[in-house]
């Protein structure tokens, strides 16, 4: 228990955050109304993934640095774990995005980005699969991963703000730091970030842990 | 567990308090438009992931634990 105390904090930030997202005050918006709360939960679904992907690219580093297949294995679980909050998190954008801009997938610079981004990661995960050799996989797929993650970011964080994008902080609309994020979210909101991010750690852990487990068995058969 | 038994009483209350008076009374689980009963939904389905992972870091320790012997 002494070192789990992290994933107990992310469960109570993120359970915290349901009441109060739901219940606490917001500011009273046109168009917006009641799903500005979806902030709370939406937006933190990519933090989390982008918080992974960052690890998962820090392993790979490392593990061009040192050879050790286990940075290898953070890195693959990092992505496999991130590629889950960005499917959520795109599920949930089209939910919002059909009530509050008139359709699914209007078409928004950040909207694409993402979902190129989704691709690139996909790739990854496929490239990882067509190589047999454990050494070679795990070299090629780092290095694949170090190119994607810069790409990643200007997709989904640089180019949208170059140009006019439906999401908040490009083309003249507010970022969070300006009018739609009032002081009453804050909290909540970076409450839900952290704790959402602490157990997509953990998840990931979880499965870093189980393929541990199964390279020690392979490797006693 | 305490919070919970007393979330199902006073939701067990409400129950018994519209059965008699047939006038739906605007307390507890059912002010605000009922909202709370939406936050209650998703606090439960969270917990019950939030249980379900813990419950698979104990099944992977005990693996770690085997496997290491």
């Amino acid at each position: 228990m002494r070192k789990s105390w992290w994933k107990i904090l992310g469960l109570c930030l993120i359970g915290g955050s349901i009441i109060a997202g739901l219940l606490g005050p917001v500011p009273r918006l046109p168009i917006l109304n009641e799903t500005i709360r979806n902030v709370y939960f939406h937006v933190p679904m990519w933090f989390a993934m982008f918080t992974l992907y960052l690890i998962s690219v820090i392993y790979s580093i490392r593990y061009l640095n040192s050879n050790d297949i286990k940075n290898d294995f953070i890195a693959v679980e990092a992505v496999n774990t991130g590629i889950i909050f960005c499917f959520l998190g795109l599920l949930t954008g089209m939910q919002w995005a059909n009530i509050t801009w008139g359709e699914p997938w209007p078409n928004d610079p950040k909207t694409n980005g993402s979902a190129i981004a989704t691709l690139m990661y996909l790739a990854y995960l496929v490239l990882r699969n067509a190589l047999e050799e454990e050494q070679k996989r795990a070299k090629i797929s780092a290095i694949y991963n170090i190119f994607a993650f810069p790409v990643m970011i200007v997709l989904m964080y640089i180019l949208p703000k170059l140009t006019d994008s439906l999401h908040p902080g490009s083309g003249g609309n507010s970022t969070f730091g300006d009018i739609d994020m009032d002081n009453q979210m804050r909290p909540i909101f970076y409450s839900a970030v952290v704790g959402w991010i602490l157990i997509g750690v953990w998840i990931a852990s979880l499965r870093y842990r189980l393929r541990l487990i199964e390279n020690t068995r392979n490797q006693i058969d | 567990m305490k919070k919970y038994s007393a979330l199902l009483l006073m939701v067990l209350c409400n129950l018994s308090l519209f059965a008699q008076s047939g006038v739906e009374m605007a307390t507890d689980l059912r002010s605000s438009g009922k909202i709370y009963v939406v936050a209650l939904v998703l606090l439960t389905i969270f917990i019950g992931i939030g249980i379900y992972l813990i419950a698979l870091d104990r099944r992977i320790k005990k693996l770690e634990k085997e496997t290491k012997k």
